[in-house]
């Protein structure tokens, strides 16, 4: 009983979605790729350095009452590929999903090459994704060079 | 066809060929007024001269009229306006944007703003490939044609992109390679991949003496100073390569020299003289190959 009064409770979400497992030190980014600084009227609940099984530290998002397009929530597979994501109705789960990469993302990653005009120009960068050898690379629909995921965190 | 042309990459085994028939039709006949009242914009935010005349040479000869400029400081570039807002004004005005631009991925983002075809002059280390367009056309003119050749490429293999581009385009036509550059320049590993996937042959070596006697095309390229961030490194490699006619002896006899040019050492003089050069040839093809890419990406051919 003492034990609970230390504690800080985080309630349940009833409406919402949980985005949970995302590296710990990844959270920020995770914040800034699903644009969180626009949902002014939800409440988020955010944690970092949590304990986790399956990752030692892990981070979690949950987002009250907002749903978003799996477009938008794969763009976390950049950064978080092992992340899932709950979508929560009246208490309970009624969905879990896996993240799948994008074939091209826009407007995220910024390109390593310093001559690339995107790093010259305000121009909206845009990638199209390579998996090798369980590492994400990004070709540059620009310069066609390529820059390693690593870039983004 | 296309709308622009960008990247070799972007043309099709099929488009590659049409462009090279047409070129072969202008250089029987290389006064045609076929664009007769259209303007092109000659966009040369980066100082060119072989590229610059050569094209605006291929405007002229179809019988069109070019505006433009050859150096950026005079515009209002210079003002800090975008390169999207240049381009949106300058497509008002003209049929065509021909543009040569320092910095990379210029060309492929003018041509999504621009609502005319964009000709990509060079953007930076990236592309340049009405020079691989050229490239194909003099190999295919002194070969009689392109399928199953084995071109030997010579120098600076890691920073020169018309290799790279070649390589690409000459994928297309079941080819054997042979990369001859010291250990400081070799053909990028992300090349040879490529050429891995598409089941291609070559070999690598660094003595120009090894693979000279075998080759059908040997294309050879000058070590470029400006892609250096380290002098000593240019100095250790820029002299490393020097063919003269001493060596061509026991070539094959349908052995052509080609080269981007400028040469710099890399190719003596008494080269010239011998029949295995054609380099310079190889810059008036640039002429005909030019005026096929604009009238085949204008759909007048």
């Amino acid at each position: 009983m003492e034990n609970n009064h230390k504690e800080l409770k985080v309630s349940a979400l009833e409406n919402g979605t949980v985005v949970d497992h995302i590296p710990a030190d990844r959270v920020y980014k995770a914040l800034d790729i699903l644009n969180i600084k626009e949902c002014t009227q939800h409440q988020i609940t955010i944690g970092i350095n949590l304990t986790s099984k399956l990752h030692g530290r892990k981070g979690i998002i949950k987002i009250a009452d907002k749903f978003f397009e799996n477009e938008e929530l794969n763009k976390l597979a950049l950064i978080a590929p092992k992340a899932t994501v709950n979508i929560i109705r009246d208490f309970k789960v009624v969905e879990k999903k896996k993240l799948e990469m994008p074939a091209v993302i826009e407007g995220i990653a910024k390109c390593m090459n310093p001559k690339c005009i995107t790093n010259h120009q305000p121009i909206r960068t845009r990638f199209t994704t390579i998996n090798q050898d369980n590492e994400v690379l990004l070709l540059c629909h620009f310069c066609e060079k390529i820059t390693d995921a690593k870039s983004i965190y | 066809m296309g709308k622009s042309l960008i990247s070799i990459q972007d043309f099709s085994k099929e488009e590659i060929l049409h462009v090279l028939e047409t070129a072969k039709e202008f250089e029987q006949n290389r006064s045609q007024k076929i664009l007769d009242g259209k303007v092109i914009g000659s966009l040369f935010f980066e100082p060119s001269t072989r590229t610059r005349l050569s094209f605006e040479t291929a405007v002229n000869r179809l019988g069109a009229r070019v505006i433009g400029f050859s150096d950026a400081t005079n515009t209002s570039v210079s003002k800090g306006e975008t390169l999207k807002d240049t381009i949106k004004i300058v497509s008002n005005y003209v049929d065509m944007i021909i543009m040569r631009h320092p910095l990379e991925g210029s060309s492929r983002y003018a041509s999504e703003v621009a609502s005319v075809p964009v000709v990509n002059a060079g953007d930076g280390a990236n592309q340049h490939p009405s020079q691989t367009l050229l490239d194909l056309y003099s190999i295919m003119q002194t070969q009689g044609h392109l399928e199953g050749l084995t071109i030997n490429m010579v120098g600076d293999l890691k920073y020169g992109r018309t290799t790279h581009s070649l390589l690409q385009a000459m994928s297309h036509f079941n080819p054997t390679f042979i990369f001859t550059a010291p250990d400081e320049l070799k053909m990028p590993v992300e090349y040879k991949n490529f050429l891995d996937s598409k089941g291609i042959r070559y070999k690598e070596t660094n003595s120009l003496e090894e693979h000279l006697n075998d080759c059908d095309i040997l294309y050879m390229t000058r070590v470029q100073q400006e892609r250096f961030t380290d002098p000593m490194e240019y100095e250790k490699v820029k002299d490393v390569y020097r063919l003269s006619a001493s060596m061509l002896g026991n070539v094959k006899e349908n052995m052509k020299i080609l080269h981007p040019l400028p040469r710099v050492g890399e190719i003596d003089q008494d080269v010239d003289d011998t029949p295995y050069a054609y380099y310079f040839k190889q810059a008036e093809n640039g002429l005909y190959v030019r005026m096929a890419i604009i009238s085949c990406l204008l759909g007048y051919r």
